[in-house]
């Protein structure tokens, strides 16, 4: 393999002004505009956003995972430890896959292979990527089983998935996902599909093992509380744009875009006791035809002209960046965003 | 244990499928007009001929009486004497039907070979040139009827180019080895009789072809649609992120649960084919059941027709039962619980 670039030494994924579209036969729907997500190596990260914003598309971009023939890159750069993985051919990612990046899948209900005992879909993922013979592939497999506390391995490698609850089986996928020891984690909305009771479990699971090994974590939720406990910093997503990001607590105790902030609100633990609770009002754009300049503009109440004639762009300094007209974008910056 | 638990229910029910089978053909072929007495002695025999027959037969005795007597007879494995060869039903049978099925086993292998590797690729690749092609010809093995297929290879391998032999399952001149199984092909391999074994395979191209095309067709459809579902699994795309190989996760991953959906037409395309090997025994003159079947029905032997409706009910119950084991072995969540 390649060897690290300079510049990209100390980062674990480097997403630059990443642009795609998904071709369909009324027009192409403009997916991804400009994203940049960069996470440095042990560092655990969230994004964060609706359904649809473009929070999975932009990690199963970087890996490769999108469906062939369906989507266009339009711009912008990934480095994985810095490999440029847009150019890499099927077997190239194949290899990258499982072994320098892995991704944890929501819905545990149907993620494992239900014909096939768990012991086998680990131990094939181990075999694939290390140089281990099938006692030692198990051994592994046990291990890493042990480790996410499940309290008999060996019983529940001879298990089939149905044979196990919901939350097990999030583990065993944990479990599969860290077996190669990969640089990077996506866990994509991994406890969306569990009870409250067993989520905190499993992100914690993730958490430990991701700052024991030095491992780096991206976290993709819906779901603001959930990210914040756990991450270093917050990327906000809005129809396919990063609309704010910057350390999790700054962002959590000052936001400053007014979606961030909408988005806030709408938290029952963030709202005094029998308050009414606001929900942000309109829909998410349609990407196919979107509003002209900052695509929140028509759900946003301190809107102005500008917002409506030009997209902001992200702006800021010490790691804290908003895309927002009204927020810390001094004249001269939106005199440059003009100019665009 | 489970094993026990699903086949022994079965097997009881197979006594009474094959109770009611039987009450349904006797009444039948005693319903519906023709004399096979008359038959039997010929158009100018006199009154005293037929009722000598009538007598020998048992036909004059209550119908309550014959059908008792045939089901005792049943259950001691006597399916009756034809009317038409003299010879016992069950041992007519036994003559013919090992023909049928070694005929039947051949197509129904073939289509598997050739349907499920269609199948797949036509999923894998969907809408590329090769799935274009894999459904033209399941359409055509499809809609093809059987008899002109037939007459079509025949046509070309056999008058025109003279590759393959267009009927019976050995050329003339050579013994057919001793029957063991009833298989030439195995026969005559467990014999080291190998002229017999060359010569029986290619007697068993053309018709064994011409079988398994249009359930051919049925499998690579039917595999086509249940990889294309599987493949938008999430557990797919579980094993595309951990980087597994595209080879391993179509064979293993995918085509494992793909194939469950496609065992109970798998036994459904065995029963077509004994149905299917009816026309095709008739057109390349394979001496099977098919061929007696049809003989028999002409002649109204009716000793012989029940025989045979009985013999492949019970077949047809053996069939599905060989589905629900595959089933078994197919789907750990009915095999465990």
């Amino acid at each position: 393999m390649m060897t690290d670039t300079v510049q990209s030494r100390g980062q674990a994924l480097a997403i630059h002004n990443l642009s795609l579209e998904f071709p369909t036969f009324s027009g192409a729907i403009k997916a991804l505009d400009n994203v940049s997500i960069n996470v440095a190596k042990a560092e655990i990260v969230g994004i964060v956003g609706e359904s649809g914003c473009g929070k999975s598309v932009t990690t199963m971009a970087a890996t490769g995972l999108l469906p062939k023939g369906r989507y266009r890159i339009t711009g912008g750069s990934v480095r994985l430890f810095g490999h440029s993985t847009l150019t890499m051919d099927d077997s190239q990612l194949q290899d990258v896959r499982g072994k320098m990046v892995s991704t944890i899948f929501q819905e545990p209900m149907n993620a494992l292979n239900p014909t096939i005992r768990i012991g086998k879909q680990l131990t094939d993922v181990i075999m694939r990527h290390e140089e281990a013979s099938l006692p030692d592939a198990r051994r592994i497999a046990r291990d890493i089983l042990a480790d996410m506390l499940i309290g008999d391995p060996e019983r529940v490698m001879k298990q089939y998935p149905f044979e196990l609850s919901g939350g097990m089986r999030q583990r065993v996928l944990i479990a599969m996902a860290f077996s190669c020891n990969p640089g990077l984690i996506i866990a994509d909305e991994p406890t969306t599909a569990l009870d409250v009771t067993v989520q905190a479990v499993i992100l914690r699971l993730i958490q430990n093992r991701a700052r024991r090994t030095g491992t780096s974590v991206i976290f993709i939720s819906h779901n603001v509380a959930v990210v914040s406990q756990l991450c270093d910093r917050l990327y906000v997503m809005y129809a396919g744009r990063i609309v704010e990001h910057g350390a999790t607590r700054t962002v959590l105790d000052a936001p400053q875009h007014p979606y961030t902030q909408a988005l806030l609100r709408c938290l029952p633990e963030r709202v005094a006791p029998k308050q009414e609770l606001e929900a942000i009002t309109g829909a998410v754009p349609n990407l196919m035809h979107p509003p002209a300049g900052c695509y929140f503009q028509p759900r946003c109440k301190e809107a102005i002209d500008l917002c409506r004639s030009r997209s902001p762009q992200l702006a800021g300094a010490d790691g804290r960046e908003v895309a927002c007209w009204r927020r810390g974008v001094g004249p001269e910056i939106a005199e440059q965003g003009s100019r665009q | 244990m489970a094993i026990t638990r699903i086949i022994i229910p079965r097997l009881v029910l197979l006594l009474f499928v094959v109770l009611g089978v039987a009450i349904i053909t006797f009444t039948i072929s005693h319903l519906i007009p023709g004399d096979p007495a008359r038959m039997i002695a010929g158009d100018r025999a006199s009154a005293e001929t037929l009722e000598n027959v009538r007598r020998n037969l048992g036909l004059d005795r209550p119908v309550v009486e014959q059908f008792t007597i045939y089901i005792g007879n049943l259950l001691q494995g006597d399916l009756g004497t034809s009317l038409r060869t003299n010879r016992p039903v069950a041992g007519d049978i036994r003559t013919f039907l090992p023909a049928t099925l070694e005929l039947g086993t051949v197509a129904l292998f073939i289509a598997i070979c050739l349907g499920v590797p269609l199948g797949v690729l036509s999923a894998v690749y969907k809408d590329g040139p090769i799935d274009q092609i894999a459904r033209t010809v399941s359409v055509c093995g499809i809609s093809m009827p059987v008899f002109w297929f037939g007459l079509i290879l025949i046509y070309f391998f056999y008058a025109k180019f003279q590759i393959l032999p267009g009927s019976g399952r050995l050329a003339m001149g050579i013994v057919t080895p001793e029957r063991i199984t009833g298989f030439l092909l195995i026969d005559s391999l467990l014999q080291g009789r190998f002229d017999a074994f060359r010569s029986a395979v290619y007697h068993i191209i053309l018709p064994g072809f011409v079988l398994a095309f249009a359930n051919m067709g049925v499998i690579t459809r039917q595999i086509r649609a249940s990889m294309l579902d599987v493949l938008q699994e999430d557990y797919i795309r579980t094993a595309r992120a951990s980087g597994l190989r595209k080879g391993m996760i179509i064979f293993n991953y995918a085509l494992r649960n793909a194939l469950i959906p496609s065992i109970t037409l798998l036994g459904l395309a065995l029963g077509d084919l004994l149905y299917g090997a009816v026309l095709t025994e008739t057109i390349f003159a394979w001496p099977g059941m098919g061929t007696y079947v049809v003989t028999s029905i002409q002649t109204l032997d009716f000793p012989a027709i029940m025989g045979f409706t009985i013999v492949a009910s019970i077949g047809y119950v053996l069939i599905n039962l060989l589905v629900d084991l595959a089933y078994m072995l197919a789907d750990p969540q009915i095999r465990e619980v």
